[in-house]
C-alpha cells in the first residue's frame, strides 16, 4: 500500500470538499444562515457549464467565470428578494425556504435535462498527470481543484480582512442592528455576501463536474461532506473550512486504504471526534475576522 | 443542451404528469371503444432518481407498442380495449411496493409489468405475490429477483414470473472475453455496498467461486459505498496486485471517479468489463476518448437476430424507431421494455377475459412467445418454474462508429445464434 499517494489523494479530495462547503461557511458565518439546497446548487452550477459548454463549445474551466456570474447574479436575486424576508431570529424558516429550494432545483433540472448522467469533457486534460517521482503521479485535475480551493479561501480572506466590503461584512455578522445605525444597508450586504458565496458554489459546481458525472438527484450527497468541513474547521472560519475539507479527505483516504468499506465511516468519525473534543471547531472564529 | 438532446425529457415529462399519474392511453386520442369492461395494466418502472436511465425508454415504449395494446386485443372473437397505467418507483424500493399496492387495490389491475433492477422488480413483485395479482418482470438478473426475495427452488412463486439472464452468464460472458485477450488472469474486483455488489461479489453465488475454477485469480479490495470520491485504495491494490482485468457492478459517477483516477495515477488494465453504469452510451461519453474498448454484458442489441410479436419490428428497426422518434442513442432497456408489452399481449389474447385473474394466470404460465429479446417461456425445473433465460452475449465500446461510442458484439460463445461485430481487444 502507497502510503504517501493515499494521503496526497485524500487532501487533493480534501480541497474539493472545501470549495463545496466554502460557500456554506460563508453564508453561515455572516447571515447565520443554514442553505439546504447547497448540493443543489452546487448540481446546478454544473449544468449550467454544460450549457454553455454545449453550447459555445469551449473548455468546462474556461467557462467557470460565466457561471460563476450567472450564479452570483442569482444569488443576490435569491438573498434579496426572498431569503432576506425570512432571516430573523427563529433559525427555521430560511431551513425550510432553502430545503423547499433544493426540492424545487431538483425537479426543475430533472424537468429540463432528465435524469441522463452527464459529464464536462476536459479532454487530454481529464486524464493528464504530473510525475512526481518515485512512482507516484497526481493527476493534474485535482491538483488545479486543490489551487482553486486554496486561492478561492486567500481571496475570501483577503476581502474580509483589507477591505472596506469586508469590513462591512464583519460589522454584519457581529450586530446586524448597528451595523445598520452604522448605515450600512444590511440587505445589500447579505445579498452581496450570497453572491459571493453562489459564486464559490459555480467554482465547486464545475470542478466537481469534470472529475466525475452528475444527475439532478446528486446534490444532496454532496451537501454532507460540507457540512462536515465547515464543521469540522470551525463555524464562520474560512482557513478552518479549508483545513477541515482536507482533514476530512485524508481521514477518509486512510479508512478507504485500511478497508473500502470504512473510509465515510472514519471521515464521519473524525467529524464527530472533533465535535466531541473541540465542539466550536479546529479554528473557530465567532465572528468574521481576518 | 442541444435540442435533440432535450425535447424527449420533455414529451416523457408531459406523458408521465407529476408524480407518476397514470397515462392515460385512452386520452392520446383513440375513440372509446363501446365495451363494459377493459383490461387494466400496471407499469412500474423508475422513471425519476439514480435508476431513471433504465427507465428512459419507457415514454416511448409505451407511446409505440403501448399505443397498439391500447386499441384492444382479440379475446374469443372480441375486441376487448386495454388501458396501461405507468407509476414511476422513484428509484425507491418503498415507494414501488406503493404504487404496486395503489396499482393493486385502486385500479384493480388485471396484470402487472414491471422492469428495472431488484430494486424494482422485487417490491412489486412481493406486491403482487402477496395480493394475488399475475405480475411479469424483468431486467433484473435473476438470482437477485428469485432468493433475495426467499424464493425456494422446489416451490418457487404462484403469481409472478421473471424473464432475464443470471450471474453465470454475465461470469461466462466476462471470461470468455477475458479469455480471448493475453493478460496474467488476476482480476480486481469493484462491488460496492449494494444489492448488486454483494450479489457479486459474493463467495457462495457470485463471481469469487466460477473465477477461481477458471484459473483466475481475484483481488477484492473489500465493499465500498456508492457515490465514492476516491478510489486510490483501490487503485493501489489492483497496482500491488498486478491486477490486468478489473471487473464490478458500478453506478456511473464512479466508474468516472475510478477510470480517471486511475489514469491519472498510471494504472491502466488490459481489459475492464463492468456492469450497470457502461451499459448506457451517455455514461461512457463521459469518459471522454478514454472509454475505448471498455466492455460490458450486453442483453439486447439491434443486432440481436430477433423480431417483435407485437409489430413485427426486427431488433434494428425498433432501435432506429427509437433513434427517430427521440434522437438520442439507442439502449439495451428498450428491447426489454417493448418485450414485457409483447408478453402483455400475448398473455391477454389467451386470457378469459377482464376481472378473471385466475385465467391470466394461468396464460401467463403458458406462455411460450418469440420476442424482440429472445423465446420467452416459463415452467422448467427448480426456479426456472418462475423464471426464463434470455440469451447474454459480450460487448466492447467502440469510438468512431455512427455514433460517438457504438457497442459492438465481441463474444457470444454463450449465444451463438447472435453475431458478433468485431473481436475482443484489450485496451491500449
Amino acid at each position: 500500500m502507497d502510503w504517501v499517494q493515499v494521503v496526497i489523494q485524500g487532501a487533493l479530495l480534501g480541497g474539493l470538499y472545501a470549495l463545496f462547503a466554502g460557500g456554506l461557511s460563508l453564508a453561515f458565518g455572516i447571515m447565520r444562515m443554514v442553505n439546504l439546497a447547497h448540493g443543489d446548487f452546487i448540481v446546478l452550477s454544473a449544468y449550467i457549464g454544460l450549457v454553455i459548454v454545449q453550447g459555445t463549445g469551449m473548455h468546462p474551466l474556461a467557462a467557470i467565470p460565466f457561471v460563476v456570474a450567472i450564479m452570483a447574479a442569482a444569488g443576490y436575486l435569491l438573498q434579496r428578494g426572498l431569503l432576506n424576508r425570512v432571516l430573523g431570529d427563529d433559525i427555521m424558516p430560511p431551513l425550510l425556504v432553502t430545503f423547499g429550494f433544493s426540492v424545487i432545483v431538483q425537479n426543475l433540472l430533472l424537468e429540463i435535462f432528465s435524469a441522463d448522467t452527464r459529464g464536462l469533457q476536459t479532454g487530454r486534460l481529464l486524464t493528464a498527470s504530473l510525475s512526481v517521482g518515485a512512482g507516484l503521479s497526481i493527476g493534474w485535475l485535482p491538483l488545479i481543484t486543490f489551487a482553486a480551493s486554496v486561492a478561492v479561501i486567500a481571496a475570501l480572506q483577503l476581502l474580509l480582512a483589507r477591505t472596506s466590503l469586508g469590513l462591512a461584512f464583519r460589522a454584519t455578522s457581529d450586530d446586524r442592528t448597528t451595523a445598520r445605525l452604522m448605515g450600512i444597508d444590511t440587505r445589500h450586504i447579505y445579498a452581496l455576501a450570497m453572491a459571493i458565496a453562489m459564486g464559490i458554489v459555480a467554482i465547486a459546481g464545475i470542478l466537481f463536474a469534470v472529475r466525475t458525472t452528475f444527475d439532478p438527484a446528486g446534490g444532496p450527497a454532496r451537501l454532507i461532506f460540507a457540512f462536515e468541513a465547515v464543521i469540522i474547521g470551525g463555524m464562520g472560519s474560512l482557513w478552518g473550512t479549508l483545513a477541515g475539507g482536507i482533514i476530512l479527505g485524508v481521514t477518509q483516504a486512510i479508512g478507504f486504504a485500511i478497508a473500502p468499506g470504512i473510509g465515510l465511516l472514519f471521515g464521519h468519525l473524525a467529524f464527530l471526534l472533533v465535535l466531541f473534543a473541540r465542539p466550536q471547531g479546529l479554528l473557530p472564529r465567532t465572528r468574521m475576522e481576518g | 443542451m442541444t435540442k435533440e438532446a432535450r425535447t424527449p425529457s420533455l414529451t416523457r415529462r408531459t406523458m408521465l404528469k407529476a408524480g407518476g399519474a397514470a397515462v392515460a392511453i385512452s386520452g392520446i386520442g383513440f375513440p372509446a371503444i363501446a365495451e363494459d369492461r377493459v383490461f387494466k395494466i400496471g407499469y412500474v418502472s423508475p422513471q425519476t432518481g439514480p435508476l431513471a436511465p433504465f427507465g428512459e425508454a419507457d415514454s416511448f415504449v409505451i407511446k409505440t407498442a403501448g399505443s397498439i395494446l391500447a386499441n384492444g386485443v382479440k379475446v374469443g372473437g372480441k375486441n376487448v380495449q386495454v388501458n396501461i397505467y405507468t407509476k414511476d418507483s422513484q428509484s425507491d424500493p418503498n415507494r414501488a411496493a406503493e404504487v404496486a399496492a395503489d396499482l393493486i387495490l385502486k385500479e384493480k389491475v388485471d396484470l402487472m409489468l414491471v422492469a428495472s433492477t431488484p430494486e424494482t422488480t422485487n417490491p412489486v413483485s412481493d406486491q403482487c405475490e402477496l395480493n394475488e395479482v399475475p405480475c411479469v418482470s424483468t431486467v433484473a438478473p435473476w438470482q437477485p429477483w428469485f432468493f433475495a426475495r426467499g424464493g425456494k427452488p422446489d416451490t418457487g412463486f404462484k403469481f409472478t414470473y421473471h424473464y432475464f439472464w443470471g450471474l453465470e452468464d454475465v461470469i461466462a460472458v466476462f471470461t470468455n472475453m477475458w479469455d480471448s485477450v493475453p493478460t496474467d488472469k488476476v482480476v480486481g474486483g469493484l462491488f460496492p455496498n449494494d444489492g448488486d455488489g454483494n450479489a457479486w461479489g459474493d463467495k457462495e453465488h457470485g463471481f469469487p467461486g466460477p473465477l477461481a475454477q477458471k484459473g483466475y485469480k481475484l483481488i477484492d479490495p473489500g465493499r465500498y459505498q456508492n457515490l465514492n470520491d476516491n478510489f486510490t485504495s483501490q487503485i493501489n491494490a489492483f497496482k500491488d496486485g498486478k491486477v490486468e482485468i478489473v471487473t464490478g457492478v458500478v453506478i456511473p459517477p464512479d466508474i468516472k471517479t475510478f477510470w480517471t483516477q486511475a489514469i491519472q495515477q498510471g494504472y491502466k488494465p488490459k481489459a475492464m468489463s463492468v456492469g450497470k453504469a457502461l451499459l448506457f452510451p451517455i455514461v461512457i461519453e463521459s469518459l471522454g476518448d478514454t472509454g475505448n474498448n471498455i466492455s460490458t454484458e450486453v442483453w439486447w442489441t439491434p443486432n440481436h437476430p430477433f423480431k417483435s410479436s407485437l409489430t413485427g419490428q426486427s431488433s434494428k428497426e425498433l432501435a432506429d424507431s427509437y433513434e427517430k422518434a427521440t434522437g438520442k442513442q439507442w439502449t439495451q432497456p428498450i428491447g426489454f421494455g417493448h418485450s414485457l408489452l409483447e408478453v402483455a399481449a400475448d398473455v391477454l389474447k389467451r386470457s378469459a377475459g377482464p376481472g378473471d385473474r385466475k385465467a391470466i394466470l394461468d396464460a401467463v404460465t403458458k406462455t411460450k412467445l418469440d420476442t424482440i429479446v429472445g423465446p420467452i417461456a416459463w415452467g422448467g425445473p427448480g426456479p426456472f418454474k418462475n423464471v426464463s433465460k434470455t440469451p447474454l452475449v459480450g460487448g466492447q465500446w467502440r469510438l468512431g462508429g455512427k455514433h460517438k461510442y457504438d457497442l459492438v458484439i465481441v463474444d457470444n460463445k454463450t449465444a451463438p445464434n447472435i453475431p458478433t461485430g468485431g473481436k475482443m481487444e484489450p485496451i491500449a
